[in-house]
């Protein structure tokens, strides 16, 4: 601790900045080392896609930055999360709770379980809203309904005082953004938003986020399994490996120029409208590794064709390819799309 | 903006949702009461139990016109003599007849005043007692609940919630109280209070609810654990819920109803353990108003009960049909209010 010395407010000229944010869970099991010194920044109206498979620590990471990992059993060991010039990690608890929601919200991946079955969709609108806002009943249901009239939701003014069961899928996560969006929040965190939609609808909830974020001028990242949903939307792509960054760059460079084993593999296992029939898709081989007892080189290393010697005793960090485009594998200039 | 919003956003799926009528009764108590309710009243269970729930809300309500108090306490059986025979239903009065009431005449055809279930020894009247102690079961059974209840959700609901060493605590202690056999410890600490507070129904009351509020605690607190973990908690969280809000407007309202379920059952439980305590002699003096005391009355005859039958029948149907009433209600409650029921239109 520096007695008595002012150490200055982590100052960032980016509207958010992550570094080295490390979550960990103590369970009985084990330590899960979740998320491994990750670093970003991500600035106004953009949109940082976050991919990788289940259990790389995607959704973790979003939590930690929201401080809404169950504690215990887990710790964000340490980092910083400088949002608009300050440290989120270093908040209290109550100047957090100011933060969720109404500067930065979140939607997640099953309208069904994130509704609440026995509150209207209009009280969970406007909670946020007279939480936040200060606005009172009649002030937050013409809100609310505003904003159901901008995710696309007819007859809203009927629809307020239905609860999550008479509602589909689809509306369910119209009405989930609405919540979100409804403070006008700088960033949204879209936690698999489609996944548990189907494809049509999926279609119409991502022109719809896209839309209102050029409309409300929100940054969105836009956390996914589903590398063709990102390819579409999002300005740059994090791909993650068992807690860890290993690829970041432009979503052009990762998708045309891709420099990890990894990346090019999921890209690899992505059906391709243009290729010959009959031939068999891509799988990377193996399993993600088991987040308690991590390997001690390259996590990836076992799954990897490409891998070296040096890769099962050296963690490789992320190195510069081109300008904006970071790639963490010792052998990333050998690592090219065929 | 809006316009061209509305028509490339508003696509085929919601349009063709058919749109469901309600009527204006759903709209004022919302779809949820609504539907437990029109369920309640359309499950043959719960009509069942609702009708005798009425039948007996009813006896209780109207007692003084049933059985029209002789003495200042109208809880206090009428004797007829001290004979120590019982007598069987239909034995005129001899003695401090009762002022008849005005559906008397037209019904019975008569100016006289009869047992009209009978006296127990003692010459207890039997009608008196079943039809007051209806107003007693209802008491006790109300009292005794709603305190456990109270108590058991407030202990299980800070024990979810707050989790840790303190769940840790609270719930060992429950543990312990667990570990009594409930009518022992019922019967032991009602012993223990009745030096103390006065023989009366205060002691049998307080000791039910000593170690009655233990079953939800327990209840209350899985049911909020399993609720805890849901995801909308999650995303009440996210949008900077207070913690006590979160507990008390997301989290109990779906993990409640099983315990309210549980609540209506041990209304006839305690009903029941009640009229055992005063069966034992525990609880009320002689001669209160009380099912358990009427059969208590029937012990030294129990060898002759085909001559004496009405001593234990008339009490002990009513004590077995109160009991079935909260039973069948409490049974479709669960069935209407079970979350896993809903969802589908």
């Amino acid at each position: 601790m520096a007695v008595g010395i002012d150490l200055g407010k982590p100052t960032s000229q980016h509207l958010l900045e992550v570094r080295d944010l490390t979550t960990r869970f103590y369970t009985e099991d084990g330590v899960v080392h979740a998320v491994n010194g990750i670093s970003y920044t991500l600035d106004e109206g953009e949109t940082l896609g976050v991919v990788g498979e289940s259990g790389c620590g995607k959704s973790v990471h979003a939590l930690s930055m929201m401080r809404l990992i169950p504690i215990p059993p887990g710790k964000i060991e340490k980092g910083e999360v400088i949002f608009k010039g300050r440290d989120l990690l270093k908040l209290s608890e109550e100047e957090m709770r100011h933060i969720r929601g109404a500067e930065i919200a979140m939607i997640f991946q099953d309208p069904m379980t994130s509704l609440n079955p026995v509150l209207t969709i209009g009280f969970q609108i406007t909670e946020s809203l007279q939480l936040h806002q200060g606005m009172d009943k009649a002030q937050s249901r013409e809100r609310a309904l505003e904003l159901l009239d901008m995710v696309g939701i007819p007859e809203a003014a009927l629809r307020l005082d239905d609860y999550p069961h008479q509602f589909s899928g689809g509306m369910r996560q119209r009405a989930m953004i609405a919540m979100g969006l409804s403070c006008n929040p700088s960033i949204l965190i879209a936690d698999e938003p489609t996944t548990a939609l189907d494809v049509t609808i999926q279609a119409q909830i991502v022109d719809l986020v896209k839309r209102l974020q050029d409309k409300l001028g929100m940054t969105v990242i836009w956390i996914t399994h589903d590398l063709g949903v990102v390819a579409g939307m999002a300005d740059r792509v994090n791909v993650m490996y068992a807690g860890s960054i290993i690829e970041t760059g432009p979503v052009k460079y990762i998708y045309g120029d891709p420099h990890h084993p990894y990346t090019l593999g999921l890209l690899g296992s992505l059906p391709n409208p243009e290729g010959s029939m009959g031939v068999r898709l891509y799988s990377i081989p193996g399993e993600p590794p088991d987040l308690v007892g991590m390997p001690k080189g390259c996590p990836f290393a076992p799954r990897c064709t490409f891998k070296v010697e040096r890769c099962l005793h050296e963690m490789p960090m992320l190195e510069e390819i081109e300008p904006g485009h970071l790639a963490a594998c010792w052998e990333k200039d050998r690592v090219r799309r065929v | 903006m809006t316009n061209e919003t509305k028509q490339t956003l508003v696509i085929d799926e919601e349009q063709f949702l058919p749109r469901r009528e309600m009527s204006n009764l759903e709209r004022w108590l919302g779809t949820d009461t609504y539907r437990a309710l029109r369920g309640m009243v359309t499950n043959p269970t719960s009509i069942v139990g609702l009708v005798l729930l009425g039948l007996f809300l009813f006896i209780a309500l109207a007692a003084p016109i049933l059985a029209p108090p002789i003495s200042s306490n109208p809880y206090q059986i009428p004797r007829d003599g001290y004979g120590s025979v019982p007598k069987p239903p239909g034995t005129l009065w001899n003695s401090r007849q009762p002022e008849l009431p005005f559906w008397w005449k037209p019904i019975m055809g008569t100016d006289q005043w009869v047992h009209i279930m009978g006296t127990a020894s003692g010459q207890w009247d039997i009608y008196y007692g079943v039809v007051w102690g209806t107003r007693t079961a209802l008491q006790v059974g109300l009292l005794i609940t709603f305190v456990g209840a109270a108590v058991g959700i407030t202990i299980g609901a800070v024990s979810a919630y707050y989790g840790g060493w303190l769940d840790m605590v609270l719930m060992r202690i429950t543990d312990i109280f667990m570990a009594f056999p409930f009518m022992l410890a019922a019967m032991t600490l009602s012993a223990v209070l009745t030096p103390v507070l006065g023989k009366g129904l205060f002691p049998p009351m307080i000791a039910l609810m000593a170690f009655g509020w233990t079953g939800f605690a327990r209840l209350l607190r899985s049911d909020i654990l399993s609720v805890r973990e849901r995801e909308y908690v999650l995303a009440a969280q996210v949008i900077g819920v207070k913690d006590a809000r979160i507990l008390f407007r997301h989290i109990l309202p779906n993990a409640i109803f099983p315990t309210l379920v549980l609540g209506s059952m041990r209304i006839g439980s305690y009903v029941i353990t009640f009229a055992g305590l005063s069966f034992l002699g525990i609880g009320a003096e002689v001669g209160y108003a009380d099912w358990g005391q009427l059969l208590s009355f029937a012990r030294a005859w129990m060898t002759n009960l085909g001559e004496y039958w009405y001593i234990v029948i008339f009490p002990g149907v009513a004590l077995v049909l109160f009991t079935l009433s909260w039973n069948l209600v409490g049974d479709a409650l669960r069935d209407v209010l079970d979350p896993r029921m809903q969802g589908s239109r």
